[in-house]
């Protein structure tokens, strides 16, 4: 008996009948997070954490059809019960645990073990079967707290100011962006590009109170920005918009950060290592503390990283599926920019 | 060495030259004066000896990670770096070491005369005292290897503009042999121990590629034609029984061809010269690569100095016992040239050859024959032109030969280093053997670094196996390769040895059905 398989349509739990961040259209789809890789167009049905209801809405449609869970609240679908753990990835996000006949499966998604003061914090979930990403699976890439990169950044934004330039920070529109508002909250005015002002909304509407932003029209001018602080999506670095703000001085905030080739590829002038993602030490950690018998890598660096946790006796194997690698946040952002 | 991190961050986070410049000029305010001095050094290739083994710092970094060494070396082939890899993996220190760039400089040069043991005890106390960014810079110092981005013009540049200095006078200075102990900062940058007059050069005179018909440039008569030579520019200069040659990025190379500066030495009078620096085996021009080898080495080999040697063919002389000679026409300067040279005879030391032709119809047969001696074309200089500053249209016209091309398909990929590190940048190509494909070049350059990422995304969608550095990949990306000349070898396996490959366009309507055929590839070959 299996409880979850990797099917071409995505990860599928025979007993139950759905299926969970599927990237096909299926019947009921059960969705970790709403980044775009994980929940996609044309389900008859979502289940998803209440939080993350709004964002399916704003970036798939209003009218679909959509059932929300509490963190912790069970759910009795054909018998396998269903219940969404916190995964601190974005708001939302929730890891999926399946229990049938005693027999417990954990579908993180994409999950962070730091707690970066806006998703609920990650949950250990003891389980015997886990999925896990490895997007940072290689021991170079471990995270400063998030106090101390924070404390970069505002520092960043005061050194600007001093030199009349505008701090431009290049986060992804959902998650890293309102991570950089609170990092800067403060400091100046804070202008988001309007792809982030929507899912700024969509975290609104279930209460959570962000700093103070405007949305500017980077088809108008802009000057007024200048000295200020900008946010931007991925999908606008080396465009007009950027060119357009006024003595700009631009930070790219990724985990890819890291490492000083790619900071030097892009032509940014500072890199943040900020990410959504578990480090190195993050993904262990969680992994260990799930106690489970067998782990299933999906995306990331899942080779190098399966073999070394076969090797230090976690048994893995790795799974195709059709999430984000690498760097395909900023190819996920092209798809919803109607200003530029 | 918090000053010293601050100004590597600045100097990494931007690719504009006046920011550096402005990086760099603030480093230079608050800094102390030995530290000054160190950071000249260690931008201009004066580093110390390697104390430390590579090999020991990787043992290490894995004695205190646990890591097995195969994930240590999937790392690094992310990174790209050494240096930067150990910084990475290690854990965040848990003390606080504050010493200025010279105090660490020098308690490394005194690791010399100890013991393993008490290298190893220096090396985890100091990583375990650093951050990030200075653990990284601790281990550049440590390994002896700083590359950083910034050229030496741009270290002049800014110290000029800190000192009021003249650019020329600084750059003889620093170049000179001198010692970051033996020396002050303001003896150094007010150039006490040289005379600057002795080394100052010229501006080179630079040719437009040509874009008129040669029946528009008048008649044969009025034009010097000459091989144009694919070597390194260099203006040979020598005032008062001193040598120096300087390089068209205006750095000084004197060190680098030791040969041509005892042969100058060993001549008589003053002069300027202007020529091309060249491998040049048996009578026979070598090829780029071969000269490639010797450039920018921090010692030169016997060997390498009996494998490569290296002749000057000079084609202009622009002072002659003190005289400006730039604004006498170039039948002039070459007459005064040939005297001088035809004189000394100086071994190494060749006139360009001046072609003969009789109309402009064999003048191109000539540029077409020239890839057979590794020229790169023809130069057409007006008898009449001066030596001008710069470039000016119309007098000096550079006619190059056009390069060969192929479609071959790309099958191995592999990231490159440094700043490309992040993505797969070096690129093996195949063409067909019958049903087969077989490898005919590997070439670095020539995307755009929105190509590379597009490439990247192919490759980690599309590689075969997935461990190490290289990737083997899909058999689907069709490009087109230049190169300059083509010649049987052993060494490779398609038989064909291709010069200077490399890639002029992605061809995105092409599929690997398209690419071409090693035996038609052949019959390039002449």
């Amino acid at each position: 008996m299996k409880l979850i398989t990797f099917t071409n349509k995505g990860i599928y739990c025979p007993q139950g009948k759905f299926y969970i961040d599927p990237w096909r259209p299926v019947d009921l789809a059960v969705i970790t997070h709403g980044h775009a890789d994980h929940a996609r167009w044309g389900m008859k049905k979502y289940l998803c954490h209440h939080f993350t209801k709004p964002i399916l809405k704003k970036r798939i449609a209003e009218d679909i059809e959509c059932q929300t869970l509490q963190y912790g609240e069970v759910l009795n679908i054909n018998g396998v019960k269903l219940s969404l753990h916190p995964a601190g990835h974005i708001i939302g996000s929730a890891q999926i645990r399946l229990e049938y006949k005693g027999y417990v499966s954990v579908i993180s998604g994409d999950y962070k073990v730091q707690n970066d003061g806006l998703s609920t914090p990650f949950e250990v979930v003891k389980c015997n079967e886990f999925v896990t990403e490895s997007t940072f699976g290689l021991p170079i890439y471990n995270w400063l707290e998030v106090d101390d990169l924070n404390k970069k950044m505002q520092s960043w934004v005061l050194k600007n100011k001093e030199n009349q330039k505008t701090s431009v920070f290049i986060g992804y529109s959902l998650g890293k962006a309102q991570r950089i508002m609170k990092a800067v909250e403060g400091l100046g005015k804070i202008h988001v590009h309007y792809s982030i002002g929507k899912l700024n909304q969509a975290f609104e509407e279930v209460g959570i109170v962000l700093p103070d932003y405007e949305i500017p029209d980077f088809r108008e001018n802009i000057k007024h920005v200048q000295g200020e602080i900008v946010i931007v999506p991925p999908a606008l670095l080396d465009s007009n918009v950027i060119k357009k703000i006024p003595d700009a001085a631009t930070a790219i905030c990724s985990g890819w950060m890291q490492v000083r080739g790619a900071r030097r590829w892009r032509s940014a002038d500072a890199g943040f290592p900020m990410s959504d993602h578990a480090d190195w030490k993050g993904l262990l950690q969680a992994i260990k503390a799930t106690e489970a018998e067998i782990v299933h890598v999906t995306h990331g660096q899942t080779e190098v990283f399966s073999k070394y946790l076969n090797e230090i006796g976690i048994k893995s194997d790795v799974v195709e599926t059709l999430y984000g690698n690498d760097d395909d946040e900023v190819e996920k952002e092209t798809t919803e920019n109607p200003q530029s | 060495m918090k000053h010293f991190a601050d100004l590597i961050n600045a100097l990494e986070s931007t690719n504009k030259t006046n920011a550096k410049i402005d990086a760099i000029i603030d480093y230079l305010e608050r800094a102390p004066d030995e530290d000054k001095l160190w950071f000249i050094a260690l931008f201009t290739g004066k580093r110390p000896k390697r104390n430390i083994n590579t090999n020991y710092m990787k043992e290490w970094a894995l004695e205190i990670t646990q890591l097995p060494f195969w994930l240590f070396q999937e790392s690094y082939s992310s990174v790209g770096d050494l240096g930067e890899t150990i910084s990475l993996i290690l854990p965040p220190p848990t003390e606080k070491i504050e010493k200025t760039l010279s105090e660490w400089m020098n308690e490394i040069i005194s690791l010399k005369t100890k013991t393993d043991a008490e290298k190893k005890e220096f090396v985890l106390a100091s990583w375990n005292g650093l951050d990030y960014t200075e653990r990284l810079i601790f281990n550049k110092l440590l390994g002896g290897s700083f590359r950083i981005g910034v050229s030496s013009k741009t270290l002049i540049n800014s110290l000029t503009k800190f000192s009021g200095q003249e650019a020329s006078t600084l750059m003889h200075s620093l170049m000179g042999k001198w010692q970051p102990d033996e020396v002050s900062f303001k003896e150094l940058i007010s150039a006490e121990n040289i005379n600057p007059d002795n080394s100052k050069p010229y501006p080179f005179c630079l040719a437009y590629p040509l874009e008129k018909e040669l029946e528009e440039l008048g008649t044969p008569e009025e034009w010097q034609i000459e091989y144009k030579w694919d070597g390194i520019r260099g203006q040979i200069i020598r005032r008062n029984d001193e040598v120096f040659i300087w390089s068209r990025g205006e750095e000084l190379v004197t060190e680098q061809f030791p040969e041509i500066a005892e042969t100058i030495q060993a001549m008589k009078g003053n002069f300027v010269l202007d020529g091309e620096i060249l491998a040049v085996h048996e009578g026979k021009v070598l090829n780029f690569n071969e000269l490639q080898k010797r450039l920018n080495r921090k010692t030169l080999t016997k060997k390498m100095l009996s494998e490569i040697p290296i002749e000057v063919f000079c084609y202009d002389l622009l002072e002659l016992e003190g005289n400006d000679l730039r604004e006498k026409p170039i039948s002039a300067r070459r007459a005064m040239l040939e005297e001088l040279l035809l004189n000394e005879n100086p071994e190494k030391i060749k006139l360009s050859q001046v072609i003969n032709f009789e109309n402009w119809e064999d003048l191109n047969q000539i540029r077409e024959n020239s890839r057979e001696i590794n020229s790169e074309g023809l130069m057409l200089k007006q008898k009449n032109s001066h030596y001008h500053s710069g470039r000016k249209k119309g007098d000096w016209w550079k006619w190059k030969i056009s390069p060969l091309t192929i479609d071959a398909v790309l099958i191995y990929a592999q990231k490159g280093s440094g700043r490309r590190s992040a993505y797969y940048t070096d690129y093996s190509f195949a063409v067909k053997s019958g049903d087969a494909l077989v490898t005919i070049a590997k070439a670095y350059s020539g995307l755009t670094d929105k190509e590379i990422m597009e490439v990247s995304k192919f490759v980690n969608k599309n590689a075969i196996e997935k461990f190490g550095p290289v990737r083997t990949v899909k058999a689907e990306l069709v490009f087109e390769i230049a190169f300059e000349g083509i010649g049987f070898s052993n060494r490779h396996k398609s038989g064909v040895a291709l010069r200077f490959p490399r890639i002029l366009r992605w061809r995105k309507d092409k599929t690997v059905n398209d690419i071409d055929d090693i035996e038609e590839i052949k019959k390039l070959i002449q």
